[in-house]
């Protein structure tokens, strides 16, 4: 099956392995992503004003286009999932936000169709699990990772608010690590893998998102993790900015490395 | 003069209630949302404190609290709430009605290039300018 796919800008910029990876990945995997023509940033972060409408077109018209090519949405990068899928339900749900996101692109566009929710997106993790399955990432592993402990940081995005996003339990979440297993390392569990990595303020309060960040590696550490792995670039940027000396990548490299699939 | 004052401050709770969506009548005090906020150290007014404060009208400290700003949006309250009260989406309400207000902006594109560093992603620059300016 095709799959329309999301990369948004910090995987064409600061984080192109991330993008260079899911690509090989899937390619590996039998999974044909094919990139949205013209895509436009997500917005970053999800605005709950519920009047706040031009904050969420760029998304709207991410999901139309994968709607039109009527195909499913793939996305990767946390913040991307998580605002896509958020402004996605209230396509679905909220129809005064419907029908205003719907006018503003109507405009100049007489051949367009209102949209209303309908397109299903993937993380990439959820494609792996529901669509690749387990078995099906541990057939295609040609390096294990035998011997690693790698500690599985959510972080905010990828599953909250739970019933929008319904990628895993909110508090107890699985998917991270059973990939982990599933490429033969072995998943350490941590308090703080679900807490946030101090997120944006990092631009406006270096030191309080330090203080958030410290929090979830001092946790990992001493759960005994030697390395973190996320999916989101301002997650892993924040990350890495402690003083734990714990190395931070994405899952993606890992999922690279244990398929034999990296430039490396 | 006082009455012109309270009628502009009931219209902005107003504002606040539509565009968040939010009924703070369900909160029922149980504080949880505050006990689970990772900014509970950075803020002057918790969560449980911006949902009681606009339940009773008093929307001049909330106007006046910067250190809103320091909420993450992690919706680590919203999700833990027993009631369903989303204190997340007050408190988003509360930092955007404040920026419609008076332009209440934490900073300017232009106090970007001396923050900025070699592994910054763009994600952090384009989160920042949309929690911060509207």
């Amino acid at each position: 099956m095709k799959y329309s796919y999301f990369p948004g800008c910090t995987l064409k910029t600061k984080a192109k392995q991330l993008d260079a990876d899911t690509r090989a990945c899937a390619k590996r995997l039998g999974v044909t992503l094919e990139e949205l023509p013209d895509w436009q940033c997500c917005g970053g972060v999800y605005n709950t004003a519920n009047d706040q409408i031009a904050d969420k077109l760029s998304a709207v018209r991410a999901l139309t286009a994968a709607y039109d090519a009527g195909q499913p949405i793939v996305t990767v990068c946390s913040a991307c999932h998580n605002v896509l899928k958020r402004t996605n339900a209230a396509m679905r749900t909220d129809s005064v936000f419907a029908d205003r996101a719907n006018r503003y692109l109507a405009q100049g566009n007489p051949g367009y169709t209102p949209y209303h929710g309908e397109v299903q997106i993937y993380h990439y993790l959820e494609l792996l699990r529901d669509v690749v399955g387990w078995e099906g990432v541990r057939a295609a592993v040609k390096k294990p990772l035998a011997g690693r402990r790698i500690g599985a940081y959510y972080g905010c995005l990828l599953l909250r608010p739970s019933p929008v996003m319904a990628m895993d339990d909110p508090e107890n979440p699985n998917i991270i690590e059973d990939l982990i297993r599933a490429l033969g390392a072995e998943p350490v569990r941590f308090a703080k893998r679900v807490e946030c990595c101090g997120g944006y303020t990092a631009l406006d309060d270096p030191d309080a998102a330090k203080r958030q960040s410290c929090a979830v590696t001092e946790n990992a550490v001493s759960a005994g993790a030697d390395l973190l792995v996320t999916a989101c670039p301002l997650c892993r940027y924040n990350l890495a900015k402690t003083a734990s000396g714990l190395p931070v990548v994405y899952f993606t490299e890992l999922l690279a490395q244990a398929l034999g699939v990296c430039d490396g | 003069m006082e009455t012109k004052m309270n009628q502009k401050l009931s219209l902005l709770r107003e504002e606040i209630l539509r565009i968040s969506g939010v009924n703070p009548k369900k909160c029922m005090r149980c504080g949880k949302c505050t006990g689970t906020c990772p900014a509970y150290h950075e803020m002057e007014y918790h969560p449980h404190e911006v949902v009681d404060f606009v339940d009773r009208g008093e929307i001049v400290p909330l106007l006046d609290a910067p250190s809103l700003d320091r909420c993450l949006s992690c919706m680590a309250c919203t999700e833990r709430c027993p009631r369903g009260v989303e204190p997340s989406k007050l408190v988003e309400a509360v930092c955007t009605v404040r920026q419609r207000l008076r332009g209440g902006y934490t900073f300017s594109p232009d106090d970007i290039p001396a923050r900025l560093d070699e592994d910054m992603p763009q994600q952090l620059l384009v989160s920042a300018m949309r929690k911060y300016r509207k």
